[in-house]
């Protein structure tokens, strides 16, 4: 067991997997000899080679096809769209063609391809680099779709997410990038679509993903320390495939359910949780289920404007408390 | 056509073989009668959705499929039935998928506009199109990387020159050095509107060649062998790491852009121009020059139109699919299930 930091067990995990398996290639902006951007990549062009990590130019469309044609023929590759907000010029080849292609082609065509992004706020970037877009890609029919926020759970995702036969949309907290974990040594997987319970608790189930896990879990010590409330915190890890069985569960012992999302208001994961608890467990709930998201505003870029709008602790035990009090 | 075009004049003109020559006919014959019984199939309702032929048009798919290798990859757009027909598709599985019968490529999944068939490497068709500009170099990234010499070729119109995914697929396609072949099928009407009316330049693929380091290929679409020889140049030098081509070959669509457009908007002198130099009697005239026997000829003919028939017999006597088909191969595990 070694502590990495968040973004090198990114490299990590990739790294992993294109040792044991040689149709594993990487491309994107400055991923190759620069390390990326966020530094999620680096070694890995040392390690591999330019004909396995492989620059391309700032044009998002011709990446997301290059990794989908690679895929449809023998390949598994592994795409960075270097802000999640980027996937806007190339949406199409996301919405319209990897997602439906398999289902399209009457299972005639696979696409085991993974495209990694970095996503959401909290680093100052204005509003068209710090969304949290995990949401657009949950929409659609086709796509599995991965936000971890330990570091340990990044290496093992990303590694279990190249090894899918299925195209996955592996999201990385920018907010989490120097964040340290334990990672185990050697080989390691984490499968796709497994919520992590992080914290057992009896009052209320506080659902969160990615950045917003670690603030749950500053909320529940509070909670507990200060208020005497004793909440369980599960890190949902997996939007597509969905677990849905421990959410279930972990709600049905605490009777309360609360979603922690750093994404604004409307049509998100936070909501579908919401809507399959009510249709499911609607008569084992003490009280209403409760979403603490930001508000349906764009972030702004100075610290002060941006912290007052994403989730923070203080926030969500204030509404943690209304529920349970 | 301006001279700082090349094509005609740096190809082999050796002649072809016979052999090839009637291959050459035959495909462009049997292209003409599975696109004339599918506008056939719509009228009688037979076929719903949309349709987009490429009836006048049948030169550049039949070239190019006898030029390519067996595993060689097609991209092509919705105008996609002949580039699926020409790398060996059943008749009856294309006129199947546009029925929405099990005995369809996909058994109704995809519809005219996505004919897929993996076999024979026809890797898609786009329906929205430039995208598959990128896909297909995808495919040839990845040939280059096993190191398998084969090459992907992308069918596309005039229209999706003005789409930024055209653009990001040259830039990359020459940076990377892809054995990939893209092929500008200029129709001279991108949906409704002529080219020229919303084009910067006037040939609309190659005068952007230069643009991207690539040599403008401007050629006739028409002319069945003309589009041999520059297929089997583009391919070959794709095959033996030369990177990729762009070939605007000029050609015309006899029909509108799709089932629902008479194509009122072209002028009548343009239409009959281009009718008189419909690219397969043209070819069965030169063949006769040539002194291919007229009973040769008629033998491909009536093959394809008994072929045809029973393509149709075939298509229209399968079953519709289960209703359970709706809901699988989302996924890998041949399911839609998003949850546990």
């Amino acid at each position: 067991m070694a502590e990495l930091t968040y973004r090198d067990a990114v490299a990590a995990g990739i790294a992993q997997e294109m040792r044991r398996d040689s149709s594993v290639v990487l491309i994107g902006e400055d991923i190759a000899a620069a390390g990326g951007v966020f530094k999620t990549t680096v070694g890995l062009f040392d390690e591999f080679g330019p004909t396995r990590v492989r620059d391309t130019p700032i044009s998002e469309q011709a990446i997301l096809g290059a990794t989908m044609g690679a895929a449809m023929t023998g390949l598994k590759p592994v795409a960075e769209i270097m802000f999640s907000d980027f996937f806007a010029v190339c949406w199409d080849f996301v919405a319209n063609e990897i997602s439906k292609t398999r289902f399209m082609t009457d299972g005639q065509v696979s696409l085991p391809l993974v495209i990694k992004s970095g996503n959401g706020g909290g680093a100052r970037f204005g509003a068209q680099h710090s969304q949290a877009v995990e949401n657009w890609a949950m929409m659609i029919p086709g796509l599995k779709v991965v936000a971890p926020a330990m570091p340990g759970d990044v290496k093992g995702m990303i590694a279990a997410a190249i090894r899918d036969p299925d195209p996955v949309l592996f999201f990385e907290s920018k907010s989490l990038y120097a964040t340290k974990g334990e990672v185990p040594d050697g080989e390691h997987i984490v499968p796709l679509g497994k919520a992590n319970v992080l914290r057992q608790g009896t009052d209320v189930t506080i659902c969160a993903l990615a950045l917003m896990v670690p603030r749950a879990l500053k909320a529940a010590e509070i909670l507990q320390n200060e208020h005497g409330i004793s909440a369980t915190v599960v890190d949902v890890r997996s939007l597509v495939p969905l677990d849905t069985q421990t959410i279930l569960s972990e709600v049905a012992k605490t009777g309360r359910l609360v979603t922690v999302e750093e994404n604004p208001r409307l049509c998100c994961w936070g909501a579908e949780i919401a809507s399959i608890v009510a249709e499911e467990m609607f008569w084992s709930l003490d009280g209403p289920i409760v979403r603490v998201t930001t508000p349906h505003v764009p972030l702004s870029a100075a610290d002060n404007l941006e912290d007052a709008m994403l989730p923070n602790p203080a926030r969500i035990v204030e509404q943690v408390r209304r529920l349970v009090d | 056509m301006s001279s700082t075009y090349v094509a005609a004049q740096t190809l082999t003109q050796a002649a072809l073989a016979p052999e090839l020559k009637l291959k050459l006919y035959k495909l462009m014959y049997e292209c003409r009668v599975l696109e004339k019984r599918a506008y056939d199939l719509f009228m009688q309702n037979m076929i719903k959705g949309t349709s987009h032929l490429a009836l006048g048009q049948e030169a550049v798919a039949a070239a190019f499929g006898a030029a390519m290798r067996p595993d060689d990859y097609t991209f092509c757009t919705y105008r996609g039935h002949n580039h699926t027909y020409v790398r060996g598709v059943a008749m009856s599985k294309i006129l199947g998928e546009l029925m929405g019968t099990t005995a369809g490529l996909m058994r109704g999944k995809g519809g005219s506009m996505h004919l897929t068939s993996v076999e024979h490497g026809v890797m898609g068709s786009y329906a929205i199109i430039g995208a598959h500009l990128c896909i297909a170099n995808g495919a040839a990234w990845s040939a280059q990387y096993r190191g398998t010499e084969q090459v992907a070729v992308c069918f596309f119109g005039d229209g999706t020159t003005n789409i930024g995914a055209f653009h990001e697929a040259l830039n990359f396609a020459v940076i990377w050095k892809l054995p990939v072949v893209f092929v500008c099928e200029n129709n001279l009407y991108m949906e409704y509107t002529a080219i020229g009316d919303v084009t910067a330049v006037e040939h609309p693929a190659a005068d952007r060649a230069g643009a991207y380091g690539l040599e403008s290929v401007l050629i006739d679409g028409n002319d069945v062998e003309m589009v041999y020889r520059t297929a089997q140049r583009a391919l070959e030098v794709a095959r033996h790491g030369g990177g990729p081509s762009l070939i605007e070959a000029l050609t015309y669509r006899h029909g509108g852009h799709s089932r629902a457009d008479p194509g009122k908007y072209r002028p009548d002198e343009e239409v009959k121009a281009w009718k008189a130099r419909d690219p397969i009697p043209m070819y069965r005239d030169k063949l006769a020059r040539f002194g291919i026997e007229d009973q040769k000829l008629k033998a491909i003919e009536a093959e394809a139109d008994r072929t045809i028939d029973e393509a149709v017999e075939i298509a229209k006597s399968a079953p519709q699919p289960d209703l359970s088909l709706a809901m699988t191969d989302v996924y890998a595990d041949g399911g839609a299930a998003w949850r546990n």
